[in-house]
């Protein structure tokens, strides 16, 4: 890296040369309103009436429709506070449907894996493609992302927005710009944006909506006179680092479109706690493989209750290593429901293994695996039910309380959690609930022959 | 003597499959691929070597394919009745002919989507319900194509 005396012509060489010689490039696809989208497919309804999907025991708003957003409701406005406005405007709110959303959302991951061989999810509702080695096929990725866009609106009813950059930094950014922008029809691709018209996009973005930059950085950003996303791209990154640390130098070179961050080296997002790791050596049963998402269930539950969080999904993925080329590859993910919100381990590695099981394929040989917790909340203390919530109750909190005092006191994994049993009919206790359309016999949405 | 043959192939042309890497519930019945004698033991019951999958006879494109739930009998004239199972696929574009899921009046109405000469319309299968018309500049949602129904008798 060079000294703080970078002109921007000089920084626009580097975005020049990083696209075209190593050649890294990324789309980030995202489901617009992901929650609210997947209601209104099967609930004409409410199509173009305000929507609000309110978290576990419905408490706050936890996605929004368009309507909603212009109604000035902001993410995680407690629902008692907004029922006024509700009743006014005509509100519908809806509880969360874990199960609907987790369907949906495999569905989608489904037909990404059919545009890119390297697919990363990276939420309920985001994922990462590696683009690399793929330009052959299309005339250009904005007709690509076009062709995902269509395809999965026309496959599942959900509109997203794809981002394509030569970093994820950069895609992340591409999809921001798609999803505010109309004109750009949901598809961005920066690669290929001639530098000007870049320039201009950048300066007319605050730098709290880069990748990685939340609100206290942003402020302190805003400080040193950085605020827009063009102001931080042309930081050097080496002043980046002195000041903010190794993180927003790499953000800083990511904008540049120097990729850091590959495919599932997954920084994970505040809402997502990831544990993964590749194997020592390959694996090829099923038994092993659930030891390993065994324990990365425990962990990533650990790190949950440490932060005070539950969570609503658990995503589960492995994967085969795709340098050996002389091996048959696999790799395969899904997102599964939980019953209620919990930071049981218990529920949480069954959830896994539970979802290995449906991912698993015999004849491979896998080199890594790994759990993400997915839709995370606060721990709220248990509200009174007439079912029982599964590793949600005082007994469930104080076993693990008990659990990580041991562990903490006599080591890791002096205790631990290892259930291969199957999950139970799981029972979901939200008043405003949807049915489960995708998921339940008994849920089916109607049709009418009459 | 008992022959199991396998089934006929599908005499529609099939769209583009798609990988199925999420497994819909199973329901298996498996195939035996050798003679049944009748009289004595066949040695090669191990022989039983695939199963059937009711969801790879229905489904094309499981990414795609969603159930519904029929209610009413306006198209019993296409064997499709009241209570049974729809099996409904988006990624098929609609054509003159398809028995479609269509939104009507914010509900999803099951009828065959007729298109001709410039006219569109929906037409139940039982003469008790009258076609829908559609003006010019009306708009017809589809929301799938339907492509099986499945019923389950009392026993």
């Amino acid at each position: 890296m060079g000294g703080g005396d970078r002109s921007g012509i000089a920084l626009r060489g580097v975005i020049m040369e990083s696209t075209s010689a190593q050649g890294q490039l990324f789309a980030l696809v995202d489901v617009n309103n992901f929650y609210v989208s997947c209601e209104r497919v099967f609930n004409p309804v409410l199509e173009n009436r305000p929507v609000v999907v309110l978290s576990n025991n419905d408490g706050c708003a936890i996605a929004r429709s368009n309507e909603v957003k212009t109604l000035g409701v902001k993410m995680g406005t407690p629902w008692f506070q907004m029922e006024a406005l509700a009743k006014q405007h005509n509100i519908v709110a809806l509880s969360s449907n874990y199960a609907l959303y987790a369907d949906m959302s495999n569905r989608v991951v489904s037909i990404l894996r059919d545009y890119s061989p390297d697919v990363e999810v990276y939420s309920i509702d985001e994922s990462f493609l590696g683009l690399d080695g793929l330009e052959s096929l299309w005339p250009s990725f904005d007709v690509m992302g076009q062709s995902v866009r269509q395809r999965v609106r026309q496959w599942t009813g959900l509109p997203v927005c794809v981002g394509i950059g030569p970093s994820k930094t950069l895609a992340k950014l591409a999809n921001h710009v798609a999803k505010k922008n109309s004109s750009f029809n949901g598809v961005c691709d920066l690669a290929s944006m001639p530098l000007p018209e870049m320039d201009a996009l950048m300066a007319g973005i605050e730098v709290g909506e880069v990748w990685g930059v939340g609100h206290r950085i942003q402020a302190h950003l805003h400080a040193v006179g950085i605020r827009t996303v063009r102001d931080l791209r042309d930081t050097p990154p080496p002043w980046l680092r002195s000041r903010f640390g190794v993180v927003m130098e790499r953000t800083g070179s990511e904008l540049r479109g120097i990729s850091c961050l590959a495919l599932e080296e997954v920084a994970p997002p505040k809402k997502e706690i990831v544990s993964s790791r590749s194997f020592g050596h390959l694996v090829h049963d099923l038994q092993s493989v659930g030891e390993a998402v065994a324990g990365h269930a425990s962990s990533a539950a650990e790190k949950l209750r440490t932060q005070g969080g539950v969570c609503n999904a658990v995503l589960v993925f492995i994967q085969t290593n795709r340098f050996r080329e002389q091996d048959p590859q696999y790799g395969g993910s899904i997102v599964i429901p939980l019953p209620n919100a919990s930071a049981d381990t218990r529920l949480l590695v069954r959830a896994a293994l539970f979802g290995l099981k449906q991912v698993y394929r015999g004849g491979y040989a896998y080199k890594k695996a790994g759990v993400m917790l997915m839709a995370i909340g606060e721990a709220r203390v248990a509200q009174g039910s007439l079912l029982t919530a599964h590793g949600a109750d005082e007994r469930s909190k104080r076993l693990m309380q008990v659990m990580d005092a041991l562990n903490t006191r006599y080591g890791r994994n002096t205790v631990s959690v290892f259930s291969s049993s199957a999950p139970k009919p799981w029972a979901m206790r939200r008043e405003k609930m949807s049915p489960c359309y995708t998921t339940r016999w008994s849920d089916l949405p109607v049709a009418r022959a009459c | 003597m008992a022959n199991v043959l396998p089934l006929p192939a599908h005499d529609a042309p099939l769209p583009l499959l798609q990988k199925a890497s999420i497994s819909a519930p199973l329901c298996r019945l498996p195939l035996l691929l050798h003679r049944i004698s009748a009289g004595f033991p066949s040695p090669a019951d191990e022989y039983a070597e695939s199963a059937l999958d009711l969801n790879t006879y229905l489904i094309r494109n499981k990414v795609s394919t969603f159930f519904f739930r029929v209610i009413g009998d306006s198209m019993t004239g296409a064997n499709i009745h009241d209570g049974d199972l729809l099996v409904v696929d988006r990624s098929i574009e609609p054509k003159h002919g398809h028995i479609v899921l269509a939104v009507i009046n914010n509900d999803y109405t099951v009828k065959r989507l007729y298109r001709h000469d410039g006219v569109i319309e929906l037409h139940a299968e039982n003469p008790a319900y009258p076609p829908i018309h559609f003006q010019e500049h009306d708009e017809l949602q589809v929301w799938g194509v339907v492509i099986g129904a499945v019923s389950r008798f009392a026993v």
